[in-house]
Order: C-alpha cells, then sequence, then structure tokens
C-alpha cells in the first residue's frame, strides 16, 4: 500500500495498479476481498466517484468481481492474466526507456548486454 | 439539483464582475470552483444562493430562479470565509436556527462534529477564535445535508490537522449521502483530489470546466533540447512555456504517451500550477 498517491497522475490508474501489484506479489489471492471504493476514498482522501472507476475497470476486465453487498473479490485466473498483461507491457515500459537513456549517455549494446548479465547479488 | 448558468453577467459600473458565464453543474458531484481572487467567484455564489441580482443572464436550478425563492434557498447552503454568524449567539442557538431552516437538517451530524471538533455549545461566538468559528461553520455546511453546499474557502485559522479531519468528515458524509458540494479555496494542492470536477474563473469568464481525471490525464509538462520540444508542440495547445540554456520545458494538453513516443522528459501538472499557468493575465490565447 502506499502511503500517498501522485496527484499529478490520474487517480483511478494508480489505484488500479496498487491492487494489480498486490495479487501479483501474492499479498491478496483468488477469491479474497479487495478495499471497497470507499475504503480507498477514505485512506487517500480522494473523490469516491474516482476510486470507482479504478475498481470497475478491474470488473470489466475480469480481474475482480462482484459480490453484492459484501465487496469486491479477485477473479480464479485474476494472477495470470496480470502476469500476461504485465509482460507485454514490459518491453515498452522498462526495456525502450533504457534503450534511449543508454542512448543519450553513449552506452553501446554490448556495454548494455554485459550489465544485463552481470551477476547482482540482490536479484 | 441541476444547475444551469445562462450568459450569467454582473456588472458594477463599467466593471464586469462575471462576463456571460454559461456551464452546467450535474447533481451530486464534488466541484472544485477556482481562481484567483476577484475572478469572480464570490460574485457567482451569492447569485447562486437567491442573495444578488444579476445584471442580465440567469441561473435555474432544477427549473426554477433562486432569487428570493424559498424551494430553493432552503436547499441550498453557503458557508463563506467567515462572518457567517451573529457575533452575540452561542453556538447552541447558531445550531438551533439552522436546523430550523433546513428541512434536510442533521441533528445527530451536528451533535457528533460538534464533539470532533471540541466545540463548546455554550460558548458565545465572539468569543471563539478563528479557527472555530470556521468548525462551526463547517460543522453548519454538513449537518444541514443540503442538496446543493458550497464551502467558500470555509477553514481560515483551521490548521493542517483540523484542516485533515474537515476533509475525512466531507467524504465521509458524501458517501452516505450523495449531494453537489461546491468547493472553492486557495489550497488546491490539499483539496483536489477531493474534486471530480474542476472549473476555473478569470476575469468573470470560465477558462476551464473539466473532469479532474482528465485534467490528469491529458495535461503534462514536457522537457528536452528546445528543437525537439518546439517539434512537438506546434500543433497543440500550449498552456506555458520557458527555456533556458538550450533546453526547454512547455505545459500543454498533451498525454503522456504522446510526449514519450517523441523522446521528451515528462511530468504531470499539479492543478494548482494549472490554475496559476491558465490565470496569467499574459498568457496569450
Amino acid at each position: 500500500m502506499k502511503n500517498k498517491l501522485d496527484e499529478t497522475k490520474p487517480i483511478y490508474l494508480q489505484i488500479k495498479e496498487q491492487i494489480e501489484d498486490s495479487i501479483i506479489n501474492g499479498s491478496v489471492d483468488a477469491h479474497e476481498r479487495v478495499p471497497s471504493t470507499n475504503e480507498f476514498a477514505a485512506f487517500y482522501k480522494i473523490n469516491p466517484a474516482t476510486a470507482a472507476k479504478g475498481i470497475n475497470e478491474l470488473v470489466d476486465e475480469g480481474i475482480l468481481f462482484k459480490r453484492r453487498g459484501v465487496g469486491m473479490f479477485v477473479t480464479e485466473q485474476a494472477k495470470l492474466q496480470l502476469l500476461q498483461n504485465r509482460k507485454q507491457s514490459f518491453y515498452e515500459n522498462y526495456i525502450q526507456p533504457l534503450k534511449r537513456e543508454a542512448k543519450k549517455l553513449n552506452i553501446g549494446v554490448e556495454d548494455l548486454m554485459e550489465m544485463v548479465n552481470r551477476e547482482d547479488e540482490d536479484i | 439539483m441541476k444547475i444551469e448558468v445562462k450568459n450569467l453577467t454582473k456588472k458594477y459600473r463599467d466593471k464586469y464582475a462575471l462576463d456571460h458565464l454559461s456551464f452546467t453543474l450535474e447533481s451530486n458531484k464534488i466541484y472544485g470552483l477556482l481562481g484567483r481572487n476577484g475572478a469572480g467567484k464570490t460574485t457567482f455564489m451569492e447569485i447562486l444562493t437567491g442573495q444578488m441580482l444579476a445584471s442580465s443572464g440567469e441561473i435555474i436550478i432544477d427549473g426554477e430562479n433562486p432569487f428570493e425563492n424559498q424551494n430553493i434557498t432552503e436547499s441550498i447552503c453557503l458557508i463563506k470565509e467567515g462572518n457567517n454568524f451573529k457575533r452575540d449567539l452561542k453556538v447552541k442557538h447558531v445550531i438551533q436556527m439552522y436546523s430550523y431552516f433546513y428541512p434536510t437538517w442533521d441533528a445527530a451530524l451536528a451533535e457528533k462534529l460538534l464533539q470532533t471538533f471540541k466545540l463548546n455549545p455554550k460558548a458565545s461566538i465572539k468569543t471563539l477564535s478563528k479557527g472555530m468559528e470556521s468548525s462551526l461553520g463547517i460543522i453548519v455546511g454538513l449537518a444541514s445535508q443540503a442538496p446543493i453546499t458550497i464551502f467558500d474557502e470555509p477553514y481560515i485559522g483551521m490548521d493542517a490537522a483540523a484542516r485533515k479531519v474537515f476533509y475525512e468528515v466531507l467524504l465521509e458524509e458524501y458517501e452516505k449521502r450523495k449531494r453537489t458540494i461546491i468547493f472553492s479555496t486557495h489550497l488546491i494542492d490539499e483539496a483536489s483530489l477531493l474534486f471530480e470536477e474542476v472549473l476555473i474563473i478569470q476575469d468573470g469568464k470560465l477558462v476551464l470546466k473539466e473532469e479532474a481525471e482528465e485534467l490528469r490525464t491529458h495535461t503534462c509538462a514536457v522537457s528536452g533540447s528546445v528543437e525537439a520540444v518546439e517539434a512537438f508542440i506546434q500543433d497543440k495547445e500550449v498552456i506555458h512555456q520557458k527555456k533556458m540554456a538550450g533546453m526547454m520545458t512547455a505545459y500543454l494538453f498533451a498525454t503522456e504517451e504522446e510526449a514519450n513516443a517523441h523522446g521528451l522528459h515528462v511530468e504531470g501538472i499539479p492543478v494548482q500550477e494549472l490554475m496559476i499557468h491558465l490565470t496569467d493575465g499574459k498568457r496569450s490565447a
């Protein structure tokens, strides 16, 4: 759970990402309840309609399902589906900016590959 | 309740306080009404609450004109930045008076909020500090449960902790019972996450009316070499730009993805800064 949201970026996307992250890293499992619109609104002091937009998109994408009067729950296939989506966007979100910055700093492809292959103790 | 503002104009001698203002506010949203001092916000709120007549144009609330119209006035609660209450009344008298005036009054909530904000019902208004008087305004505004509740800079003298309590209580009550809230403040950084829509007024004219999330999505600040930035912004609506040492930053209407695709450095723009640049008199239209 982030302590504060970035007010310059769409809030509903940040709410969405937080739920996605907690599903991917296993802090919420399939069939477990995620915080409600009102809980998000109260926690971050944000407009409830904004929080609802993020949660509703996850419902539309089949990541969450609604149990009337009880709350929002994680679907069976949510984690698998999210991992697939994230792998697809990995190239544009991480590799492309990496290559752009490398180019700016005159780091060649070989140097870049050497860095990727380097054994890091903490990974 | 739907609020339709049509060509609303208020003229003092030859100066326009409101200059052909037109927009519609839908029911049950939280609106941020922003603008610099003297932009016309207070004049707008006084006409909306039926305390003042427009020079021309009109405001229609659910099909009715608000001026001296009890149906409408008992549906609207305006809390101003000060002098909301008579000096020689006691807190409990103020609460009682407002409870008679608003058919939607929530006595239990008023009681609870007096405790939340630690106000003594027996204290008289003239002995209250600025911050305590503001708290009383907030209590009245929230407990009125008026379908249109307007807070015009309601927290003069309240410290950061008390303002935080106000935001919490506001959201809590709004979630329980939806209503239209119009919130005008200079503390935009603090309050901007509460707004569903933002209105910016300058020189009596509407500069912008947009969903807060749309603003966050469709405005950004891009930086890079003068050449690269100028190439990117040439066909876009630019809000503000500055140059230094061959580098340039432009604030504009564009998405982060577009700017990223051009290899520019991108940042979001806080609503506060957006307001400052959009109401900058030097800005070329």
